[in-house]
């Protein structure tokens, strides 16, 4: 039975989707696609899909990952065309793979965010920022459906950086190519092994416009129990520095990966690129030299 | 209507988002939603599902009109809901207007807005949706720039406690009715809006199927009653009547079936397999006002299944209709639409109540590609008595009979409804609900040889409704509805060893009171449901919700000057004579037939049906000059271009390499 790996993002107001909303949406364009799904046995068959870490509700992202398996071999690339046209906008295929050895969540340590606070200033936010990597733990509150929790979030932030802004006046969910490697040197984490750069994607309903001031956090955050999240990180900044973004921030999980021995991300998809002569790489991506990129 | 430029609300909506329940109910993006240019379309419908998202997106009624409009070149159609109050606090502090999902377009930039009554309990939300889209909640109040607020759906059919609150009411099938009014108001602006809102109103009215509650004065009796209803004014009809769609194939609809990314009370795409019942059950509203019986063909609903899996995705398809085992195909359906799905994973699911054993082969024919979950039969009574007074023609042989067969085919978990509070109702009547469910573990112990079989027992309470032959009827009081269903928990926990087999499910009497109320109340009870808002009422068909001290409290403050009350108008018996505030409304059934069948549930006489007997007289064919449209027709569906695996769909350049 074959598996394939998929990569696909969650992006403008569909952030405000929950995991459960991806999965059922995600079921269901699989079956108008036609895709030849693999069915667990028994009373109650279910298609056979794999989440991995989904993003939380309300947070966008350019890195979710899936494996589903199929009865028939398919073709990743058109499978990748196929689904993502019977996806609704904004939950958008970008990469799909045959799933190499090894599990894929055995790949994936660690996510990359990119927080907008729109009204916070990039000289407040960088105050703010020093004081949570200068703190050796953060205790926040996080309202759970069995009532309050504490968590560190100190120990799971690997590295967090403010970032020059330069998409401000556009206002768009996710940062255009350029920007994004431009922030990504300006963290000092240079662009992620082998991964294909985020593209920008603006939906017509989301052109609100970000205020002048918009401070921009870039930060690394590893995968523990419990995860901590966006907000978390957000809530740390409010218990370090008092700050207190004026309105909701925005949040983007730009990678996943393996952490290397420098802290940087390894992309999950690094080996099956590398194993494939024709990787299915989407047109819309400027793929080729992403394909040539080092291996970790 | 005015002609000033219209622009999305989201970006004002979507700082609100992250601090509400659900945001994605309010942001749209449905798998096969619409979004037109505001410009280029010269008539603009907002069509509103009076509750929350997750219940109002299913709603087949707003689905069907909002593709229907959305084919017109010139017409656009938007949807909108109730937001939760979580979210209506949010948009008073930012001043954000009730949205469409669509487009995130202001409701008050419609030129009408269409709003879908189900049940009696959505009223206040129509008060919420109103006052953020900037209308005023009185219709008299509305200019030529506030759209035209139209109610359509079953409540529609006595719409007078809203008559204060809409502009205009449409009894029965909506698609061809959207359609003529599109075409009165496209003509009426093209027109340069001669005589204004007043003359677009009478326009409507004068076609005989649209009710403009401001064109009819009513007149009371010293007592309270109503002396009579009468128009006041030229070109307006003395009685308006219901719209009746006769041909299903022609109106295949929904084609392009709504998807939302939330989650929603009905996790299925759904056929209407036919539209009207004659059953003549004596409580039903729906098989009253939907008459006559027109099914949809075998071919017909092949292909509607085929395009809708094709354009959703969905694994299941519920194929639709009053009593949906009715229909003259129905196993040549079930075994036909079985067959084409086989491996695909797709099952089917009828929201049948009948009770016989054919309708156990159905269930497993239908759960052959699929899940198989619980049965339900609807008895509705617990005695033979009672099952008469309502005509209910179901013996407890027949039910035994098929609940053992359901049991002995592995089905493990049963489920009946059950009504309490039913006219000339003695504690006895309900008591032997409890004696039926323990007959049905006794039976299905034998059947299936297993100690785990389950039986589930769900009570509504009954709520008399306007045209139907219980309109006359004293609605049963909530203390005495209580009292009765703490004696039948009683006796199904009488004998443990078979009451642990049993779960009882029900609701108070209180809510069921409120709704009698809002559905035989005439124009006098639009002061309490404006009351009831404005101290806070919301989402009345939500018990986290309803407040029943705020409506008895509303309804003592807003009636009893007025001589009249709550009681007056629920728990009273009303006589032959007496003007009922829906009699200038035609359903097309004969008051005299509808009474007469009244003085027969009385008499515990049963009433046939129509479809396999002669013609009773019950007046809707002659009225309407329609007829019964039943088949069989004798053909058979044909396999369709091979189905994919584990897919309903087959998708040959996936697997090309």
């Amino acid at each position: 039975m074959q598996k394939l790996r998929i990569r696909y993002a969650k992006r403008g107001r569909l952030r405000f989707t929950s995991h459960r909303d991806v999965a059922r949406t995600f079921e269901r364009a699989l079956r108008r696609a036609g895709v030849p799904m693999a069915y667990s046995q028994g009373f109650n068959p279910h298609p056979k899909v794999s989440w991995i870490g989904a993003s939380p509700t309300g947070v966008a992202s350019e890195a979710e990952y899936v494996e589903i398996q199929v009865v028939e071999p398919v073709d990743p690339r058109a499978l990748r065309t196929a689904l993502d046209a019977a996806l609704p906008p904004g939950l958008d295929v970008l990469e799909t793979v045959e799933a190499g050895p090894g599990a894929l969540a055995d790949r994936i340590e660690a996510s990359r965010w990119r927080i907008e606070l729109p009204g916070v200033t990039p000289d407040e936010l960088r105050t703010a920022v020093a004081a949570l990597l200068a703190a050796e733990s953060v205790q926040v509150e996080r309202l759970t459906k069995d009532g309050r929790r504490e968590i560190d979030v100190r120990p799971a932030v690997v590295s967090a950086e403010v970032v020059a802004d330069s998409t401000a006046a556009g206002g768009t969910d996710t940062a255009a190519p350029t920007a994004v490697s431009g922030a990504g040197q300006d963290a000092g984490s240079a662009a992620d092994h082998g991964a294909p750069p985020e593209v920008g994607h603006v939906q017509p309903d989301d052109s609100a416009g970000l205020p002048r001031s918009c401070g921009i956090l870039v930060t690394v955050v590893r995968q523990t129990t419990p995860a901590v999240r966006p907000d978390d990180v957000l809530s740390a900044l409010r218990v370090v520095a008092d700050l207190v973004p004026p309105v909701p921030a925005k949040a983007t999980r730009m990678a996943q990966g393996r952490l290397d021995d420098d802290g940087r991300l390894v992309d999950p998809f690094a080996r099956e690129r590398a194993a494939a002569s024709a990787p299915a790489v989407g047109e819309q991506e400027p793929g080729e030299d992403v394909v040539g990129g080092p291996v970790a | 209507m005015g002609q000033v430029r219209v622009e999305s609300v989201f970006p004002q909506l979507e700082p609100l988002l992250p601090r509400v329940s659900k945001p994605v109910q309010y942001v749209g993006g449905e798998l096969n939603a619409t979004v037109k240019d505001w410009d280029s379309t010269a008539v603009r419908w907002a069509l509103m599902y009076p509750d929350a998202y997750e219940v109002g997106l299913p709603n087949q009624g707003v689905m069907i009109l909002y593709e229907v409009l959305n084919e017109q070149p010139d017409v656009l159609a938007e949807r909108t809901y109730a937001v939760w109050p979580d979210l209506e606090k949010l948009m008073r502090e930012h001043g954000v207007p009730q949205f469409t999902v669509d487009a995130h377009r202001p409701v008050g930039a419609f030129d009408l807005l269409g709003v879908s009554f189900a049940t009696e309990l959505g009223y206040t939300n129509l008060l919420t949706a109103l006052d953020l889209a900037g209308i005023p909640l009185h219709s008299a109040d509305r200019t030529d720039e506030h759209p035209v607020v139209v109610a359509g759906g079953h409540a529609a059919f006595n719409p007078e406690p809203i008559a204060d609150f809409v502009d205009a009411a449409v009894l029965g099938d909506g698609e061809e009715a959207v359609l003529e009014l599109t075409d009165i108001v496209r003509t009426w602006k093209a027109q340069g809006c001669p005589g204004g809102r007043d003359e677009l109103l009478t326009r409507m009215a004068e076609t005989g199927g649209v009710y403009v509650p401001r064109f009819y004065d009513v007149e009371y009796l010293p007592d309270g009653r109503i002396q009579r209803v009468v128009p006041n004014r030229d070109r307006v009809p003395y009685r308006v009547f219901k719209r009746t769609t006769m041909d299903l194939d022609a109106w295949p609809y929904p084609k392009q079936p709504l998807v939302p990314l939330a989650e929603s009370v009905h996790e299925r795409m759904s056929v209407e397999i036919f539209r009207g019942c004659t059953r003549g059950c004596r409580f039903c509203q729906a098989g009253m006002i939907t008459r006559p019986v027109r099914e949809r063909s075998i071919e017909g609903i092949g292909a509607m299944v085929h395009k809708g899996l094709e354009a959703t995705g969905f694994e299941e398809v519920g194929l639709l209709s009053l009593s949906s085992a009715d229909h003259s195909e129905i196993a040549d359906i079930t075994k036909g639409l079985a067959d084409r799905y086989e491996g695909t994973n797709t099952s089917l699911s009828l929201p049948s109540t009948r009770v016989d054993a054919f309708n156990v082969d159905l269930a497993n024919e239908l759960s052959r590609n699929g899940r198989r979950s619980g049965l339900t039969f609807a008895p509705e009574g617990g005695s033979e008595r009672i099952r008469r007074v309502i005509n209910k023609m179901v013996s407890e042989d027949d039910l035994i009979r098929t609940v053992s067969t359901a049991y002995a085919n592995g089905w493990r978990q049963v489920k009946l409804y059950f009504m309490c509070g039913l006219p000339t109702e003695t504690d006895e009547d309900v008591l032997q609900i409890a004696r039926m469910a323990q007959e049905v573990i006794r039976a299905g112990r034998k059947a299936s040889g297993r100690k785990d079989i389950r039986c589930t027992i769900s009570i509504g309470g009954f709520v008399p409704k306007p045209h139907t032959p219980f309109q006359w009827a004293a609605q049963c009081d909530p203390d005495t509805v209580d009292s009765r269903l703490r004696k039948l928990r009683e006796a199904v926990n009488s004998d443990r060893s078979l009451g642990r087999n049993i779960g009882m499910r029900y609701h108070d009497g209180k809510p069921s009171l409120i709704e009698g109320l809002l559905s035989r109340g005439d124009r006098r009870v639009g002061r309490v449901i404006e009351r009831v808002w404005r101290s806070g009422g919301r989402f009345d068909g939500w018990s986290e919700h309803f407040s029943y001290q705020r409506w008895v409290d509303s309804a003592a403050a807003e009636l009893e000057p007025l001589g009249v009350s709550l009681a007056w108008f629920t728990t009273r018996e009303r006589d032959e004579t007496e003007v009922l505030p829906w009699d200038h409304l035609d359903s097309g059934l004969d008051k005299e037939w509808l009474w007469a069948d009244w003085q027969d549930a009385l008499d515990e006489q049963e009433q046939d049906d129509c479809r396999w007997t002669p013609c009773f007289d019950c007046g809707v064919c002659p009225a309407m000059g329609t007829d019964i449209e039943v088949g069989p027709s004798g053909r058979t569906l044909l396999p369709i271009s091979p189905v994919g695996k584990g897919s309903p769909v087959r998708n040959p350049a996936l697997t090309r390499h």
